[in-house]
């Protein structure tokens, strides 16, 4: 086994590193996976999460003591009962979705605040979801609620970075999303992207401070190919073509700091690992076109519906976090009309999730979190056609699977909400929760400790996740 | 009825051809002005501080400090027991003067200009052509706002980050001292639009309370960015680390919570009105402490320095006063530190903005900060002066085995990774033979628009992270190998593209070699690579000499060598 590196600045391209537990790649990978197959997987910012140890023993010779290790002295001390989840599927709403025309309607359709919109029974006796929802009501079993989730940010993209991370936006430093993050702490034998966004909107999940290795590999609507990954000339040439790069390659090298790529670049590493992806089988899991007629009907013909099927297949080829995106709820006006035709989109597709991944008996090693960045407000402005602001004082977000328990609401708004008070969630929301509690009980239920602080770029600490688990939804 | 047609057919050629004259041909570059003077001209617009000395700066006075500072690295070399490598190549020196000052490459007709002068004025002249491009303001500009006020797209109803960044262009452009600016940024008032230094403060405009600045984060930014130090820690509680340290040489003293705010408490004054940012002065600005009960209200004090703060007119102007006095040194070496950083691809002390207040300096930081006060805070003369050091006309490669410790002393040439925007420019500006400038034809100029936004969106955008040391990532080379911008860049189009315009008119093939090395990699290719892709093009002549030409742009575009700045 070749000796662990030392050098404080290597670097190893994080989709092909070994997976300690299964042992060492096979053969058919190529030796050059192997080669740093064997190596540490810490890239060049040293994720050490003791403080204490890193100033005692310093930065180089223990950066290889992160995730392996910590993973090795948590299973030491307590017991995981069950297994934990693998992956994240989360279906992402941008523009802040109206909490009162999807999971959280108001219990009086006439109502100033409902305007019109009614309620529909579920699955779970006592648990109602808007009317534009029904197949997804007959889901709700396994789908839990929570109601009072509260946060800060009112703005669009402050409050899309603070749902995405766990944080709130600092100028210091940038976080990682909640995909970047289990990327991050796992290690697979995966030759795609193993953080994938479908249909990106303008703000998407990022790899922060962790690298931007772990940014999400962006994809668009699965009934295109995927971008970049197919060659532009047939494979003799492009043969021909990477044989010339290297005579290049040989020459760039000659005269400069040893080992460039490996210890700096990474660039020929990244064409060797980008290549394999582009020749690997497991690409195909992008591809809806072969799914049956049926299946594809169940999810809807819509981007978001074939973006929420290439979910499922890219979970189950082993990708960690698949982000699928919605837009348009952002409805400052005409916000019934608006509302109602996403959920015709939500609709079907979120339901056919949740029944796919139970048929492929993924759901239980698969979280899937639902939300936007914030709510809307109660109060409809405007007559015909009024709409809805911003409210994050009070919005939903959805979780289901992966061992979270299903059927479950968790806090709850006030009907009559007070408007002119100083604290809005302390008048109107029981049982308020912040949007890092959900991050908490995702990293949670993945079995992976948010609380370890990361040692980053600025020198600063910085746990995962500042928030709190809330306990109902993993007992 | 035959001289309608005639004069038709006339009049229709002679469209054509003043299109196609536009598109495919142009007039040679011009001597830059500065250049033909005879000097490097870099004379600073406003009266220098007191003592120093004022008015033009001549060839001589340059000499004299960038040979101090050639002095300071050779002694810290030997002291360091390392040899430094040799002189770089002119076109490779050219190289990098162009990505870090115009985010592009130079081109064939640029590079042709530039071997007409003799070699002892080459970099001279270099410098001096794109000092005066618009290019360098625009792009410095950019990148000196991102340290200002940050990539977020910020509340649009105060905030317009298109007209700040044209604003600072604009100033850096019409050579205005650097200190003025920094003056303006941090004290001005009125409508973002209209005055827009002001957008310096909205960016941080809560909508929720009025759009009122935000105090906090103006400290913060105002002490990365204008003082080289990172106090952001302190806002919310006294140092833990260590990493703060204010006071003086002689009694240093660890950050303190108050210290923060008490800096936040100059801005503690501005508000959002009608009129745009104004002053109140019957506003105060209050804060919870760590271990308090309730809020207090917080005087402004400035957390080092007090004896250089003279407390005229409003609080912001005092903080604005304070911050550009010539004896607020670490302010001098933020700025040189920061421009160090855009030039080499890496802060001369890192991280960027994160200077000690006291302490031993890297070699020519102080020299470079000293000269910076002393020429009337003159942007270009500081840019001047560290493109003629030696250290930054190194080679990154040496004839002895470089080492990380080479690296990292300067003794060869740092190799950092392109910023996307970099990498997307010299894409495009390696498909073109010609400039593509502000006198370039306007179809390419909003190509280059248009291409650069759309590649710089999947190459990944380093936001404020810069100068970090970053590996490349398999997104951005699968861009790079089977992305759109390569593809339309390379194909076989002769009104676009120079790979086809190459192949079909040069007429040997070791010159077509040669000029797709110089367009690409701003380089002659070596005797290996040129018979190789010689054999190449000879083995496809017969068929499709335009289709070897794509194959061969496709590996240079390709190569570590053109994403990474060495």
């Amino acid at each position: 086994m070749e000796p662990l590196t030392n050098s404080p600045k290597s670097k190893v391209e994080e989709a092909n590193v070994m997976n300690p537990e299964i042992g060492p790649a096979r053969s058919d990978f190529g030796p050059w996976t192997l080669d740093f197959g064997l190596r540490s997987a810490c890239g060049s910012l040293s994720h050490v999460n003791r403080r204490t140890l890193l100033k005692a023993a310093g930065l180089s010779g223990l950066c290889w003591l992160t995730p392996l290790a910590e993973r090795l002295a948590r299973a030491a001390d307590k017991e995981p009962s069950g297994k934990p989840a693998k992956s994240v599927i989360v279906l992402w709403m941008q523009g802040g979705p109206s909490q009162f025309e999807t999971f959280d309607p108001h219990p009086d359709p006439v109502s100033k605040y409902a305007g019109g919109t009614k309620w529909i029974e579920t699955a779970v006796k006592g648990t109602r979801i808007a009317a534009g929802l029904p197949l997804v009501a007959e889901q709700m079993v396994s789908i839990s609620l929570v109601r009072s989730v509260v946060s800060k940010e009112g703005d669009h993209e402050r409050a899309t970075y603070n749902a995405k991370t766990g944080f709130r936006p600092d100028p210091t430093l940038i976080h990682p999303s909640l995909g970047a993050i289990i990327c991050h702490q796992t290690s697979d034998n995966v030759e795609i992207p193993r953080h994938v966004s479908i249909l990106p909107g303008p703000w998407p999940a990022r790899g922060g401070f962790l690298g931007d290795q772990f940014d999400a590999f962006q994809t668009y609507d699965p009934s295109s190919p995927v971008p970049d990954v197919n060659g532009r000339v047939p494979a003799p040439r492009m043969a021909k073509r990477l044989a010339d790069l290297e005579v290049v390659e040989g020459q760039f090298a000659r005269g400069r700091l040893k080992r460039l790529d490996v210890d700096k670049t990474l660039h020929r590493t990244s064409i060797q690992a980008a290549r394999k992806m582009m020749e690997s089988d497991q690409l195909k899991a992008f591809d809806v076109s072969k799914a049956s007629v049926n299946l594809k009907s169940e999810f809807g013909d819509t981007p978001f519906g074939r973006g929420c099927l290439a979910a499922v297949q890219l979970i189950e080829v082993g990708v960690r976090c698949v982000e699928v995106t919605l837009d348009g709820w952002d409805t400052h006006a005409n916000n019934h009309a608006l509302v109602a035709e996403r959920n015709k989109v939500l609709d079907p597709a979120f339901a056919a999730l949740i029944k796919e991944l139970k048929n492929r008996k993924l759901l239980d090693s698969t979280i899937v979190l639902w939300g936007g960045e914030f709510g809307r407000t109660p109060v409809i402005r405007g007559l015909d056609g009024g709409g809805r602001d911003h409210w994050p004082h009070g919005f939903t977000v959805a979780l289901a699977g992966g061992g979270i328990r299903g059927g479950l609401v968790i806090g709850e708004n006030s009907p009559n909400p007070k408007m002119d008070v100083k604290n809005l969630v302390e008048a109107n929301v029981r049982d308020p929760r912040n949007i890092e509690d959900i991050h908490a009980t995702v990293l949670s239920a993945l079995d992976i400790d948010f609380a370890q602080e990361m040692e980053t770029p600025i020198g600063r600490p910085m746990a995962l996740s500042k928030g709190k688990v809330i306990e109902q939804l993993l007992a | 009825m035959w001289m309608r047609n005639i004069l038709f057919l006339a009049l229709c050629v002679t469209g054509l051809a003043l299109v196609g004259r536009n598109l495919l041909d142009r007039d040679r570059v011009d001597t830059p002005r500065d250049f033909r003077s005879g000097r490097l001209n870099v004379t600073p617009a406003s009266a220098a501080p007191d003592g120093a000395e004022k008015g033009q700066t001549t060839a001589t006075d340059l000499a004299v400090v960038v040979a101090k500072i050639n002095q300071e690295f050779r002694d810290h070399w030997r002291e360091k027991g390392l040899s430094p490598a040799a002189r770089a190549d002119d076109l490779a020196i050219a190289r990098r003067l162009s990505l870090a000052l115009t985010g592009t490459i130079p081109s064939l007709e640029e590079i042709r200009e530039l071997e007409k002068v003799r070699p002892a004025d080459r970099v001279n002249w270099w410098l001096a052509h794109l000092l005066e491009d618009r290019r360098y303001a625009d792009y410095v500009a950019e990148r000196l706002a991102r340290a200002y006020v940050g990539t977020e797209n910020g509340p649009f109803i105060v905030y317009r980050r298109r007209r700040f960044v044209t604003w600072l262009a604009d100033q850096l452009e019409k050579k205005t001292p650097y200190d003025a600016i920094v003056r303006e940024l941090i004290a001005d008032t009125g409508l973002w639009n209209a005055e827009p230094a002001v957008n310096f403060l909205t960016v941080t405009a809560r909508q929720q309370e009025g759009n009122r600045p935000d105090e906090v984060r103006l400290a913060a930014r105002t002490t990365r960015a204008f003082l080289g130090m990172r106090i952001d820690c302190l806002q919310c509680h006294d140092d833990r680390l260590g990493n703060v340290t204010l006071g003086a040489a002689d009694e240093p003293r660890g950050g303190k919570q108050a210290d923060f705010h008490k800096l936040a408490a100059f801005f503690g004054q501005a508000r959002t009105g009608l009129t745009g940012i104004q002053d109140d002065p019957k506003r105060s600005y209050q804060t919870k402490y760590l271990e308090a009960d309730k809020e207090e209200v917080v005087a402004p004090q400035v957390p080092y320095g007090e004896e250089i703060f003279d407390g005229r007119g409003t609080r912001r102007q005092q903080l604005a006063r304070w911050v550009t006095n010539p004896n607020n040194k670490p302010f001098a070496r933020a700025t040189a530190n920061r421009l160090w950083a855009i030039l080499f691809g890496r802060a001369l002390l890192e991280p960027v903005d994160s200077i000690p207040l006291f302490g031993k300096y890297p070699p020519g930081l102080e020299t470079l900060a000293e000269d910076f006060i002393s020429h009337g805070y003159d942007v270009k003369r500081l840019i001047a002066i560290i493109a003629a050091t030696d250290v930054y006309q190194l080679d990154s490669k040496a004839d002895f085995e470089v080492t990380p410790a080479h690296e990292q002393e300067w003794a060869v040439f740092p190799v950092t990774r392109m910023r996307p925007e970099q990498v997307a420019g010299a894409v495009i500006q390696a498909s073109s033979l010609t400039t593509i400038n502000a006198d370039a034809h306007i179809f390419s100029q909003l190509g280059k628009f248009i291409q650069t936004n759309q590649f710089v969106e999947r190459y990944g955008d380093l936001g404020e992270d810069e100068f970090i040391d970053r590996g490349g990532t398999i997104p951005q080379r699968l861009l790079m190998m089977n992305g759109e911008l390569v593809k339309e860049r390379t194909d076989q189009n002769p009104v676009q593209n120079a790979a086809t315009r190459i192949a079909m008119v040069t007429p040997k093939n070791h010159q077509a070699v040669e000029t797709a090395y110089l367009v690409t990699l701003t380089r002659r290719p070596t005797p290996a690579e040129l018979a190789h892709f010689t054999k190449r093009l000879a083995d496809r002549e017969e068929r499709n000499r335009a289709g070897a030409m794509e194959d061969l742009y496709w590996v240079l575009l390709n190569s570590t060598e053109f994403s990474w700045n060495h």
